[in-house]
């Protein structure tokens, strides 16, 4: 449980921070949080030459919401999710979802950043931010750029990032409207067993507009707009919610692993995103 | 009334029997200042570290040591080759069987130690295991137990299948031992006769001690005056030091065993790893201190795992529910060696307690043991030898046979208890039970949980989900256990020949304070609290002015250490017996004192008193003050006592646990609404500590039960190596307990204390798995393995045929 050796640097700024990985390339990589990176360098599944940390970069800590737009620097935490009111009122199913990822001492430490970043498909951010339709925007050599979260997973632990480039902000639009984020895990700490992130808007009891993803139940997080689109226009009865349930399933591919059979976990996905969209009408 | 008021006091300070004190271990713990193994720091120490095999089972072609000895800072890199010489590649096992030190020519289980590198600090170690190239040629590998007893590959090339094992005769080249207790054609008979047959294979499933400290110990051979000391996370130091001077030839006297701060133990410590053979070999060539420490992994993959025991159940009664017979088969998996930490004529420990709480006229145990390429082990995870597994079986017989008599569970049990008036108690099995009384322990259960209002509220549950109104369902796991403890009496246990006594040495000190020696050594468990207490009552003098001692062998007196709960059974006692010894004496200086004769006098709760002359006495400090400043005609100076306990019996601590359990039906998650522990662990020490104990232990039962396993996959990979896959439950998992108890004295003991530590584990698992089978009950499941994790749940109801 102790990782090979390497240099560590802490760059004071975006700027020197890509400048760092330009000239030392493919063996240097950003370190966040350090909650997914470090276990791996432990395990020497990851054997690095280099750590560039980003936790002396201030301007990555930034919240703001203006204009009915959510920004989030990388570097802010979990904990900094849950603590600001400011998010809350402009997205609650932030706080939501943040308070089922680990620990307290977990979340003082893991980053928004490094969590859609690292392309883990057990970490639940990715599946929430596909889920508000965000924006990342990645930092590089050439300049900054921005990618849908929807179009930005590729494979577990692929993603359209380039080895160059940081990912320096999340965007996404406040919501209005039902929200949930259902999770199952089988204890404290635990990745996913099956999470869906739901989002509702409805007028007069009919769902005017729905977004849903779900984590851990394929290599990357899954947006299912099938699933949306089957509750559009309804009134979320049972047959709406079995219609998104089936395209959901259509959507995902879970495997066996120690968390259960694929069975299983099809069958835990449906209810979990029956209760997750439940939640989320009566909200609404 | 001032007398009473004065006695009170007198005993309020003793802080003696009975009295809840703080433990006196967590000013230093709770600060952060224990002392562990990890904590010794000697100058010019090293590190070792171990080169593990990936593969179950495979054949060794080269070990290529060249590059990591290359890598600055790297001292040396023993493989087996190297031990050889000191014929210390082999290490004879706790069972009788032998094991590789280091891999000789072969590997049988993943993580297996196959080169030990010695550098000059971990992170070099750790760098140069990496360096160390092994060319291995993959062989078959046998996971499962029953396909090892028929499969022709061949595990164990070193033994010889015509030669008999430690424990008679093998039957195939997997074959470890087939061990039997009880009459198996009586039990036959009884049982083809019987009116109600049930039949279930009950598996208890691999899992893990898993100690919040991982094992590790520092070697250090001092070569000028030729000492060897060792500390290390030993559950039996003096076994340590007689087996470390048996095996490396080093005078028994020339080598001192120190278990430091121990975090935790559960049976995990009790055995002899590798890592200790290769630290002692790596200081004595090298002339320097060398430590070794496990990661997490390690110790899940590779040190001694607890329970895999296949057991198939018979058990008979007549229509009205009285049992007549039972009958066990076990196929036992061991695992690469039989490296279970057993007396050693028990190769399956005390599981023949199986017949538990009830009256049961004849029953048959026959238990194979059996090699199959996985981790070895089988040592008692917080509880006594295969006691837990035993408890398992019988409890989870009686809800399988009141399935098949159509009756209540609750009075099913109460039908079959051995009665209050029937102690002491032959079993069918061969044992004296010494004390008990069931009844009384088991309708107070049942009263405090008001059991009728709750089978009424499951039976309105389940036809509410029938009508599609609920999706949850309410189990009542019901548990009435019994514990044999207290290993044992010399006559029939031993650990490598050593008789399971236990010791205890007191130096009562001139100004009236004590210290005591004793030869078990806690692990958490609070003995400078708990053993001071005892000595309190004993010699009247406040357990805040007696120091307890353990786990130096060279100044505590032989014991065999704490394990099976045998700590308060045999060095309590010896704490007890050896206290008397001091009163004894003290009783004599009291009368000279005094001008009496010593049968004038009274013992009275700190003092010695003239009978019928309350104003006359002699208080314990004025006792030992004289005996070192004045000479006393017919007696030594000095006032110290030794005692070596051999316990007649064991003790039978038992117990009543209920627990209530939620469990959603859709997604396999449970609830713990509930539970009920009542304990009887005959005279209580400390309560506050017991009720500590009972909690620590429901909780490791919560994880064996509900999803902590070692699981491997076909090829042998432990599936299960780190904390993220194998549970051991937070705050959060854990639920809330309601303890209670009765006292049940054993007669046999000097203070009637029978031992607590490990009850909460044997009757917490069957109490939190009954559960999760009494909610399906209803709808028609007899039997599921542990550990009912998420999907596990969700695969009982869903081949019930619940998910619509």
């Amino acid at each position: 449980m102790i990782p090979s050796a390497f240099e560590y640097h802490r760059p004071a700024d975006v700027a020197s921070a890509v400048k760092l990985l330009a000239e030392l390339g493919d063996d240097a990589r950003v370190l966040a949080g350090g909650h997914s990176l470090i276990p791996m360098m432990k395990l020497r599944m990851a054997e690095l030459e280099h750590l560039v940390d980003l936790q002396a970069v201030a301007e990555l800590k930034a919240i703001s919401v203006e204009d009915g737009t959510v920004s989030l620097g990388a570097m802010v935490t979990q904990h900094d999710l849950i603590d600001s009111e400011e998010l809350f009122r402009a997205a609650p199913i932030l706080r939501e979802t943040a308070l089922q990822i680990a620990d307290p001492q977990v979340r003082y430490m893991g980053t928004i950043g490094g969590n859609v970043a690292n392309g883990d498909p057990g970490n639940d951010m990715p599946g929430l931010m596909q889920c508000l339709g965000a924006t990342y925007v990645l930092e590089g050599p050439e300049g900054r750029r921005e990618v849908a979260a929807r179009d930005f997973y590729e494979a577990a632990y692929m993603t359209d990032r380039a080895d160059d480039e940081i990912l320096v902000q999340v965007r996404f639009a406040a919501t209005t409207g039902g929200y949930a984020y259902e999770k199952q895990k089988r204890k404290i700490g635990d990745y996913a067993t099956a999470a869906a992130a739901v989002l509702i808007e409805a007028e007069g009891g009919t769902v005017t507009r729905a977004s849903i993803a779900m984590t851990n139940v394929s290599d990357t997080p899954v947006w299912s707009e099938a699933a949306a689109d089957a509750l559009t226009g309804t009134t979320c009865d049972d047959a709406a919610l079995q219609a998104a349930v089936d395209a959901m399933l259509a959507d995902i591919d879970p495997q066996e692993d120690n968390r259960g059979p694929i069975e299983f976990k099809r069958h835990l996905a449906g209810v979990i995103l029956q209760r997750a969209i439940a939640r989320a009408f009566q909200r609404a | 009334m001032k007398d009473f008021d004065d006695r009170e006091e007198r005993v309020g300070k003793l802080k003696g029997l009975g009295c809840a004190r703080k433990r006196v271990e967590d000013a230093r713990f709770t600060q952060g200042k224990g002392n562990y193994v990890d904590d010794v720091k000697l100058p010019g120490m090293l590190f070792g570290d171990f080169v593990r095999s990936p593969y179950a089972h495979a054949r060794i072609k080269s070990i290529d040591a060249t590059a990591a000895l290359e890598l600055p800072g790297v001292i040396a890199v023993l493989t087996a080759e190297d031990l050889k010489p000191l014929n210390l590649h082999w290490m004879p096992t706790l069972a009788g069987d032998k094991q590789m030190v280091l891999a000789d020519g072969k590997v049988l289980f993943q993580g297996q130690e196959v080169a030990f590198v010695v550098a000059e600090d971990r992170y070099i170690a750790a760098d140069a295991i990496e360096l160390v190239e092994v060319d291995y040629e993959d062989l078959p590998v046998i996971v499962d137990p029953f396909e090892a007893l028929t499969t022709d590959v061949v595990l164990r090339e070193d033994l010889d299948t015509s030669e008999p094992g430690a424990h008679g005769p093998r039957k195939h080249h997997n074959h470890i031992f087939l061990w039997e207790e009880g009459d198996k054609t009586a039990t036959e008979q009884a049982i083809e006769s019987s009116e109600v047959v049930a039949e279930e294979m009950v598996y208890y499933h691999r899992t893990h001690p898993c100690p919040l400290e991982t094992c590790g110990c520092v070697a250090s051979m001092d070569k000028v005056n030729g000492k060897l000391t060792l500390w290390g996370t030993f559950q039996a130091p003096h076994v340590v030091r007689t087996v470390a001077s048996l095996l490396s030839g080093i005078a028994e006297h020339d080598i001192r065993v120190i278990s430091p701060d121990i975090g935790g133990g559960f049976g995990n410590k009790v055995g002899v790893y590798p890592g200790y053979v290769c630290a002692i070999v790596a200081s004595i060539v090298t002339g320097k201190p060398v430590k070794w420490i496990e990661d997490r992994m390690d110790n899940l993959m590779a040190t001694a795992f607890a329970r895999d025991y296949w057991m198939k159940g018979r058990i008979s009664a007549t229509k009205e529910g009285k049992i007549t017979g039972l009958h066990c088969h076990v196929t036992a998996d061991h695992g690469a060696f039989d490296a279970c930490a057993d007396p050693t004529k028990f190769p399956a420990g005390f599981f023949h307690i199986c017949t538990g709480s009830y009256d049961i006229p004849v029953a048959y145990v026959g238990v194979d043991g059996v090699y199959t390429n996985k981790a070895p082990g089988g040592v008692a995870y917080r509880c006594s030898f295969r006691v837990t597994e035993a408890a398992y079986f019988i409890e989870r017989m009686i809800e399988v046979l009141a399935i098949e008599l159509n009756m209540d569970a609750a009075e099913l049990r109460r039908i079959n208890f051995i009665r209050a008036d029937q102690f002491p108690y032959h079993s069918a099995l061969g044992w004296e039970y010494d004390s008990g009384d069931y009844h009384t322990a088991w309708d107070k259960a049942l009263a405090a949980v008001d059991y009728e209002g709750l089978r009424k509220e499951q039976a309105e549950r389940v036809e509410a989900f029938k009508r599609g109104e609920t999706r949850t369902l309410l189990g009542i796991g019901l548990t009435h256990f019994t514990e044999i403890v207290g290993a044992g009496p010399v006559k029939n246990c031993d650990i490598l020949g050593m008789g399971m006594f236990d010791s205890c040495e007191i130096r009562i000190h001139p100004t009236g304070s004590a210290t005591a020696r004793l030869g078990t050594i806690s692990q958490g468990q609070g003995h400078a609290t708990t053993f001071g207490q005892i000595l309190a009552s004993e010699i009247g003098i406040s357990s805040d002015n007696i120091t307890i001692e353990e786990g130096d062998t060279d100044t505590a007196p032989y014991g065999l250490g704490t394990y099976g709960s045998r700590s308060t059974p045999v060095a309590g006692a010896a704490a007890a017996m050896a206290g008397r010894k001091i009163r004894a004496k003290a009783q004599m200086i009291a009368a000279y004192l005094l001008e009496v004769h010593d049968g004038d006098l009274e013992w009275d709760i700190d003092r010695f008193v003239v009978k019928g002359a309350p104003d006359r006495f002699k208080t314990m400090t004025e006792i030992a003050y004289a005996a070192y400043n004045q000479a006393i005609p017919g007696l030594e100076p000095g006032l110290e006592a030794v005692s070596y306990y051999d316990p007649p019996n064991m003790t039978y601590p038992f117990g009543a646990y209920i627990c209530v359990m939620e469990i959603d039906v859709d997604t396999g998650e449970h609830k713990i609404r509930q539970f009920y522990a009542l304990d009887d662990c005959g005279t209580r020490i400390n309560p506050m500590v017991i009720e500590g104990q009972v909690h620590g232990g429901l909780t490791e039962a919560l994880a064996i039960a509900m999803g902590q396993e070692i699981a491997y996959d076909d090829l042998g990979n432990c599936k299960t190596g780190t904390l993220m896959d194998f549970f051991l439950p937070t705050a959060v998992e854990t639920p809330h307990y309601t303890t209670d108890h009765t006292e049940t004295p054993s007669p046999h003991h000097p203070i009637g204390a029978k031992g607590v530590g490990e009850s909460p584990n044997v009757g917490g698992v069957p109490a939190f798995s009954n559960a999760v089978h009494d909610a399906f009950r209803a709808f028609g499941l007899r039997q599921s393995h542990m550990p009912h994790d998420h999907w596990r749940v969700w695969k009982i109801a869903h081949d019930l045929g619940l998910h619509g």
